[in-house]
């Protein structure tokens, strides 16, 4: 249409040279090699330890980054803030699904000084997570039971439970059975099943009473059916045999006998039309909402819902552990510590790990994470506790990780062997069981061949 | 449409500006003016130039850069040639993904153009009246709400206890209610409701625009011809808006094939990736499995089945121009 005039060619020219230089200049080197400068994995960078491990008494500022909707860390810090006036806390949330897609980018390129982590072996892979070993034999914290501080322990490979610290918990969570009381009586529960028999027996009943057993969330990305698969994986087979697959122990597998044996009972109960019909398209939040309106005999769940269930449902609510397979036998739970992470070039490193120690130690602190986040606080066997009312539902989920702590029974969640297991692998393949597309032993061999892929790839 | 096409000849002032005295004069002058005018635009495309550069072409590059490379988003980088590029082959959930894709265009272009061109062609004939913009306004407002509060939105109104459930249990329809995201059989047509819900105001906006630069001489002559409504439709409407068809059709298919709000929204790709599309699986590669390489490849093999797509929709509406 116009005519290109030599000039306007050369200016064509030009800008071409113009635009290809620019893109020349932001895009000749190899992606990630300006990060060269990475601290070491002890964290010896710019936030070199002097042997002062506390806040000092000169102002601090600590940044945090939390999850969203958990309101244990901000009354932990106003606490603090009182106790240590020089102290204050630049509070950042996000969900976190967004904390876990941020994760390295947030410690790499603003570093936080407490953090909330999501799945944390490719963190200390890439050098962003302090070293807490050094704080841990300051403060003692090897004397506490060694099971606590397990799933924060990476080594050189990348597996958790062994080597270096690299993070703490806030408290320690405790998964298990949610029960609505007065569905239960109107079914004749009065009391907790003692065999998984009996909560097979439970549900039945539920069903044919037109009380829906189970609105196990299981829609999205969230596979909520992973909870009761491992919780009856626990009560088939041996609970280190799951720890071993989910810390990437070489040769470990999912798909084995008993665990197969647990997720045909997951199926049976699939079968049975125990769970909702619409648990493939629920939530977390739909399935909580559920529950607490009395739609749901059952949930499987954890006690970060013990303050919220003693508020919303006060004594209409309690808990048991999943049932063994013979009454009196042993029990497993997924109990994770609410892990909180310190970056490796924090500013304040010493004081967060102060803040860490004075949580798990301070009276005031441990009542807060106990009456605040429904939890067991960290810290060694014998430290002071909190008075909670045994019937309230804390009082059950504190009295339920007794008896997990007795039967050596903790469990790190399978969802959280890899970064990506969870969303790509478990969850599709569980909602896949409910729509009857997937065998039990199929779930259980697609995920393992999915980890496997992931860990060598 | 032909005679609104622009002369677009910068040159002609100049040819037709006064003689001077002398020829030379007057070709000093006519550079100088040349050289004003050539600073003057760049000074107004450098801006655009500026951020096009940083925010499309440098992403752009750097995508294609990436995806030679095993990388974490972090750590170091190791090149690995085109290796992230033939793991893409086999990995069989991807070609589902595009597959899903390729079905969500039946949804996101097909129903609301053929709907879009059903309702113009209707409201042409009121165009004046205040039911018409009414009907209009009405139409085109789901292009206005952000697409996560349409997705929300949707989700309550396909739940199990949702309104589209309880109207269908009004009428009778109590037997095939269900969780119609929830469901690995309808939850991709699920989806696709709701992005033909959100795309049948723009086709209709651009469609009625299109329709009513159309002669009415031409429906008056068609009239005395003996031609009905549906042949009217098709011997006049429908050929007249070809163009207007053409970007619609463009627009709704990309859309379609980059889909990933309203599916993250509804349903993250689930139950069991039955509504996995590869905008979404190019997501959950790099920020979930933080396999950046991985996920640049499948974004640029992606950029280039949109365009094996898009590029010969332009050329089938563009042929009689």
């Amino acid at each position: 249409m116009s005519r290109t005039t030599g000039r306007s060619r050369n200016a064509a020219a030009a800008t071409s040279l113009f635009l290809a230089g620019i893109l020349a200049l932001t895009a000749c080197s190899a992606p990630g090699a300006s990060t060269t400068d990475e601290p070491t994995a002890d964290g010896d960078g710019a936030a070199t330890a002097s042997g002062d491990w506390t806040c000092g008494t000169d102002d601090v500022t600590l940044d945090a980054y939390l999850e969203t909707g958990f309101p244990l860390s901000n009354a932990l810090f106003e606490e603090f803030e009182k106790q240590y006036p020089n102290v204050s806390f630049d509070v950042r949330e996000d969900q976190f699904a967004v904390i876990t897609q941020n994760a390295p980018r947030v410690l790499a390129d603003n570093p936080p000084d407490l953090m909330r982590l999501p799945q944390m072996s490719d963190l200390v892979d890439d050098g962003l997570l302090y070293n807490l070993d050094e704080a841990a034999a300051h403060f003692g914290w090897d004397e506490w039971p060694a099971s606590q501080l397990a799933q924060m322990r990476v080594d050189d490979e990348g597996r958790r439970g062994d080597g270096p610290l690299y993070a703490m918990g806030k408290n320690y969570s405790m998964t298990g059975v949610f029960y609505n009381t007065e569905l239960a009586a109107q079914i004749g529960m009065t009391e907790a099943p003692k065999t998984l028999a009996e909560l097979d027996e439970w549900m039945q009943k539920a069903k044919d009473a037109g009380i829906t057993p189970s609105t196990q969330f299981n829609g999205g990305a969230t596979g909520g059916l992973a909870f009761p698969l491992q919780l009856l994986m626990a009560s088939y087979g041996d609970v280190d045999a799951i720890n071993d697959w989910t810390f990437q122990q070489p040769g470990a597998r999912i798909d084995t006998e008993s665990n197969i044996k647990a997720a045909e009972h997951l199926k049976k109960w699939i079968d049975a039309g125990y769970f909702a019909d619409d648990i493939n398209s629920l939530d977390y939040s739909q399935m909580m909402g559920r529950f607490i309106d009395g739609k749901s005999l059952f949930i499987f769940n954890g006690d970060w819902e013990s303050g919220n269930l003693d508020t919303q449902m006060a004594g209409k609510a309690g808990f048991f552990l999943m049932p063994p397979l013979e009454e009196g036998g042993k029990v497993g739970a997924m109990s994770a510590p609410l892990t909180f992470g310190i970056s490796s070039k924090a500013a304040n490193p010493q004081c967060a790990a102060f803040f860490f120690d004075w949580i798990a130690t301070n009276d005031e602190a441990r009542t807060l994470a106990v009456e605040v986040g429904g939890s067991h606080p960290m810290g060694p066997a014998d430290a002071f506790m909190p008075e909670v009312d045994p019937e309230s539902v804390t009082g059950q989920t504190l009295a339920a990780g007794a008896t997990i702590a007795d039967d050596n029974g903790a469990m790190e969640f399978i969802a959280n062997a890899t970064g990506a297991i969870y969303a790509k692998s478990w969850t599709p393949n569980l909602q896949k069981l409910v729509a009857g597309d997937q065998t039990a032993e199929g779930l259980l061999q697609a995920v393992q061949a999915d980890y496997e892929s992931e860990i060598n790839g | 449409m032909n005679e609104m096409r622009t002369t677009g000849a910068p040159g002609r002032r100049e040819v037709a500006a006064p003689a001077s005295t002398s020829l030379e004069a007057r070709r000093r002058a006519l550079k100088a003016r040349r050289l004003r005018r050539g600073w003057a635009a760049l000074g107004l495309v450098v801006p655009a130039a500026f951020f096009y550069v940083i925010f499309v072409l440098r992403p752009l590059v750097l995508t294609v850069q990436y995806s030679f490379y095993d990388w974490n988003g972090v750590g170091a980088s190791t090149f690995v040639g085109a290796e992230n590029y033939t793991r893409l082959v086999e990995k069989p959930e991807l070609l589902g993904s595009i597959v899903n894709a390729l079905e969500l265009i039946i949804y996101f272009s097909f129903v609301p153009v053929i709907l879009g061109l059903l309702t113009a062609a209707t409201i042409r004939k009121f165009a004046a009246s205040r039911l018409a913009l009414v009907s209009r306004t009405v139409l085109f407002l789901p292009q206005v709400i952000p697409l996560v509060a349409a997705g929300i939105m949707w989700t309550w109104l396909l739940a199990t206890d949702g309104l589209v459930n309880e109207l269908m249990r009004l009428v009778g329809l109590g037997s095939i209610t269900r969780a119609w995201l929830g469901d690995t059989s309808t939850a991709l047509g699920a989806v696709g409701v709701i992005g033909a819900w959100v795309a049948l105001g723009l086709c209709l906006l651009l469609l009625l625009s299109g329709m009513t630069k159309i002669d009415p001489a031409l429906y008056e002559a068609a009239r005395i011809d003996g031609a009905g409504a549906v042949r009217e439709f098709f011997a006049i409407t429908l050929p007249s808006v070809r163009q207007e068809i053409g970007v619609c059709v463009t627009v709704t298919v990309i859309a379609a094939l980059a889909a990933f709000d309203i599916v993250y929204i509804s349903t993250q790709g689930g139950p069991a990736n039955s509504t996995l599309v590869p905008g979404l699986e190019i997501y959950y590669l790099g920020f979930f499995s933080r396999e950046v390489g991985q996920a640049s490849a499948l974004a640029v093999v992606f950029m280039v089945l949109v365009l094996a797509v898009v590029l010969p929709i332009q050329r089938l509406t563009k042929e009689e121009d």
